[in-house]
């Protein structure tokens, strides 16, 4: 394998209208096993991927969203959520899944994974990013 | 090295090429290709949101696309580069990476 | 430069394949190297045989297995989206107790790690979806 590399996974879909959101978390936990620098971006609709309290039993499909909660467990704690996103859509970061990794450099001490960053913040971290995967 | 940015959806239709220009990097490079295309006519009540980045981002657009659907280079906002498959390619080499907003 | 390709959509629904076969094709015969094309979400659809387009128009399928035939590509699809989407080779119908397969020629089914490989070993990896 060669150098590491910086894989920024972009997310601006909602959740179980299509695909998108629930596929592109399994190339996420797939891709933790190759040990790259990995960042996840919720952004427009995207950020409603973390609402908090989603109960599928009505509409008859799996409730994936406990999942983003091992992603601290895989490795992968930097997750960016746009705040301009979460303003226009009313959201506040309250209303997320309160998604924490043990950071084994702080004595596995818990912390938040989730940062909220402006647009601005967040395009500049797009810049830095090696590899860009877009659902 | 800066970003190239494609969009493949009308803003009339979706807000993939606002999302774009807003994460757009100055020195970055915008290409609007399939239906993506319509964010590049003049007088549509989003070009201005085309116009208003030119002075930070490079925009281009894809000249089969246009042709496809029948819309003459006439038609595209001053200062958008038509460009074919073989100008796509160089675009994707020439920047770092590349993000589809879709 | 050493390029991989991501196709998100199936078929004729979106251009997303249309698309990435142009850009595969002009980049090739640029001289650059295709390493990897991998398909994903609905783009397994690619991946079937048993499409019969009309004569007037491109046959995506085959075009697709032309391309890799002429210049060695390797195009995966993802096995758990296929599996999802009803598109399997032998051993994938074997092994899930289906009574066909219906893989086009070309194309092979491997995992997810093909796509991250793809991103890790190439230059670039551009996507083509919705």
């Amino acid at each position: 394998m060669s150098d590491v590399k910086n894989f920024f996974y972009v997310n601006r879909r909602a959740p179980y209208g299509t695909i998108y959101a629930l596929e592109s978390l399994e190339v996420v936990l797939i891709g933790a096993a190759f040990e790259q620098d990995v960042s996840l971006a919720f952004l427009d609709d995207g950020v409603f991927q973390l609402a908090k309290g989603q109960e599928t039993k009505d509409i008859g499909m799996k409730n994936f969203s406990p999942t983003y909660k091992a992603l601290g467990d895989y490795d992968v704690n930097k997750i960016y959520v746009e705040k301009e996103s979460l303003e226009a859509r009313g959201l506040t970061v309250d209303d997320l899944l309160p998604l924490t990794y043990e950071d084994a450099d702080d004595d596995y001490a818990e912390k938040n994974s989730i940062k909220v960053v402006t647009a601005a913040e967040l395009a500049q971290l797009m810049d830095q990013a090696d590899v860009v995967l877009s659902f | 090295m800066t970003m190239l940015h494609t969009v493949n959806k009308s803003p009339l239709d979706r807000n993939a090429l606002e999302s774009a220009i807003t994460h757009a990097t100055k020195g970055s490079a915008v290409l609007m290709i399939e239906d993506g295309i319509y964010g590049a006519m003049k007088g549509t009540i989003k070009s201005a949101m085309v116009t208003n980045a030119m002075k930070d981002v490079s925009f281009y657009v894809m000249g089969p696309d246009l042709k496809a659907r029948g819309i003459d280079a006439s038609r595209v906002i001053d200062g958008v580069k038509i460009v074919d498959y073989s100008g796509f390619v160089d675009l994707v080499a020439e920047h770092k990476s590349s993000q589809s907003w879709l | 430069m050493k390029f991989s390709v991501l196709i998100s959509e199936g078929p004729y629904t979106h251009q997303a394949s249309d698309t990435a076969y142009n850009f595969t094709k002009a980049a090739l015969e640029k001289g650059h190297e295709c390493f990897r094309v991998f398909f994903y979400h609905d783009g397994v659809n690619n991946g079937t045989r048993l499409t019969t387009p009309p004569q007037d128009d491109r046959n995506v399928v085959n075009r697709w297995s032309a391309l890799a035939k002429e210049h060695n590509l390797d195009l995966v699809l993802c096995v758990a989206a296929a599996q999802r989407r009803g598109i399997a080779d032998a051993d994938e119908a074997r092994r899930n107790g289906k009574n066909a397969d219906n893989i086009a020629e070309g194309f092979r089914i491997s995992g997810l790690g093909q796509l991250i490989e793809a991103g890790i070993q190439s230059d670039r990896l551009v996507t083509f979806g919705d």
